[in-house]
């Protein structure tokens, strides 16, 4: 069975979907994802749909899904690299991933992470210093 | 018409088009000199006789009921020439139509002449021309009316285009100006040229102008935010400026929900945002005192 790799980069995770995203699939990644944030304790997912061209409602509700779970598993979700058709064709559906951060392109969306790792790490730091 | 295949009509107009275009020239010419000069006298006298020629090979196909026939093809181009060329010209709808009204006088007082001795037979022949003659008429306007819409339309169609254009404003920050009303099919547009420059640039933030947009009701407001979250979702942060006083009532009046959109009274102000987001900073030089 045809599954969508997870790569880890440091405390990222970086999911690159490079086939038509059928249902199945989508299940799977969801399963995959989740179990490996959880061995890895990553902090952050970034999950590329850039060769992605066709959407549906159910595709789009995943994406969310799967940010909404990452969170809960205390790791940013960036997605990035959406395209234009794509974009305009959630927004038509009603699915405006409220909560789902995005960037344009997989550096941008690096950045975004690094960015609020940092911002995170500095918090728990000061609450070190003040120990 | 029960007269149809005896109808003397072809063999008069045949006998005598020479006559009856001297005649329906006059008619015309002096219609033209109570409007203004928008067309060529020679051009016009070549329309009537081209028109004429027409006509008169279409009748003496016998095919009186109609203009609808393989006939009448030939009439009917020209025809739609001329009214096409008159609608470009600035013509009115009637006086494009009064270049085959003004036919049915000659040629009526044509036909009264040759057939005046048989009343019947007058009266049957009259009704065929007229039938004929107001249904050309018709055609023209027909005609006419349609080359208007297809100037519209596609007036309609570089208004649309040229009423969109996405600007680079700095690096990073790209401005939409909108202007005009707002409707589902400009929305289109704007968004696919917004997320298509958004590609190219790589912009991070996008200022939508308002500005020249007169009235913004709940389904201008729905097609913006539409805008914004297609842009939000390619990772592109949109902030809505120029929204006038007046804009700003309504937009609280109708309880529309701009809550998760950053908006700007002014351009200014919105660049100068999306200047501090992507982290430059705004300084005046110093001047040595």
């Amino acid at each position: 069975m045809e599954r969508i790799p997870i790569l880890r980069m440091g405390k990222f995770l970086l999911v690159t979907i490079q086939v038509d995203m059928h249902d199945r699939l989508a299940m799977t990644l969801q399963d995959d994802l989740t179990t490996r944030i959880n061995e890895t304790g990553a902090r952050g997912v970034l999950i590329d749909i850039s060769a992605l061209d066709i959407v549906d409602s159910f595709i789009g509700r995943m994406i969310a899904n799967i940010s909404g779970m990452a969170r809960v598993l205390d790791a940013e979700t960036v997605v990035v690299g959406m395209q234009p058709a794509v974009a305009i064709t959630l927004v038509e559906l009603g699915l405006s991933l409220p909560g789902v951060r995005t960037a344009l392109n997989v550096e941008k969306g690096m950045r975004l992470l690094q960015l609020s790792v940092d911002a995170g790490s500095l918090e728990t730091g000061d609450a070190r210093n003040e120990d | 018409m029960s007269s149809q295949g005896t109808s003397q009509i072809p063999e008069i107009v045949k006998k005598h088009e020479a006559d009856l275009l001297a005649e329906w020239s006059k008619e015309l010419a002096l219609l033209r000199g109570q409007g203004s000069g928008r067309i060529k006298e020679a051009e016009l006298r070549e329309q009537c006789s081209s028109f004429l020629r027409a006509f008169q090979e279409a009748i003496q196909s016998g095919k009186l009921s109609g203009i609808t026939g393989e006939s009448w093809a030939t009439t009917r181009e020209m025809l739609s020439e001329v009214s096409r060329s008159r609608s470009l010209q600035g013509f009115s709808p009637s006086e494009t139509a009064i270049f085959v009204f003004s036919l049915k006088g000659p040629l009526l007082a044509l036909m009264r002449r040759e057939l005046g001795k048989d009343p019947e037979l007058l009266v049957n022949e009259t009704t065929i021309v007229n039938d004929l003659l107001d249904k050309l008429g018709l055609y023209t306007t027909e005609v006419y009316q349609k080359s208007r819409e297809e100037v519209i339309s596609r007036q309609q169609q570089e208004m649309m285009e040229l009423s969109t254009p996405v600007v680079k404003m700095w690096e990073g920050v790209l401005a939409l100006p909108l202007i005009g009303t707002l409707d589902s099919a400009r929305t289109q547009v704007v968004m696919e040229s917004l997320l298509q420059a958004i590609v190219q640039t790589g912009a991070e933030v996008a200022i939508i102008d308002i500005t020249g947009v007169p009235t913004v009701d709940t389904l201008v407001a729905q097609h913006l935010i539409k805008t914004v979250t297609a842009a939000r979702l390619m990772g592109t942060d949109c902030i809505i400026s120029g929204i006038r006083p007046q804009i700003a009532q309504t937009i609280v009046h109708l309880g529309v929900d701009l809550s998760g959109v950053t908006t700007k009274a002014s351009l200014a102000d919105a660049l100068a945002l999306a200047l501090k987001r992507s982290g430059f900073i705004i300084t005046k030089a110093q001047t040595a005192k």
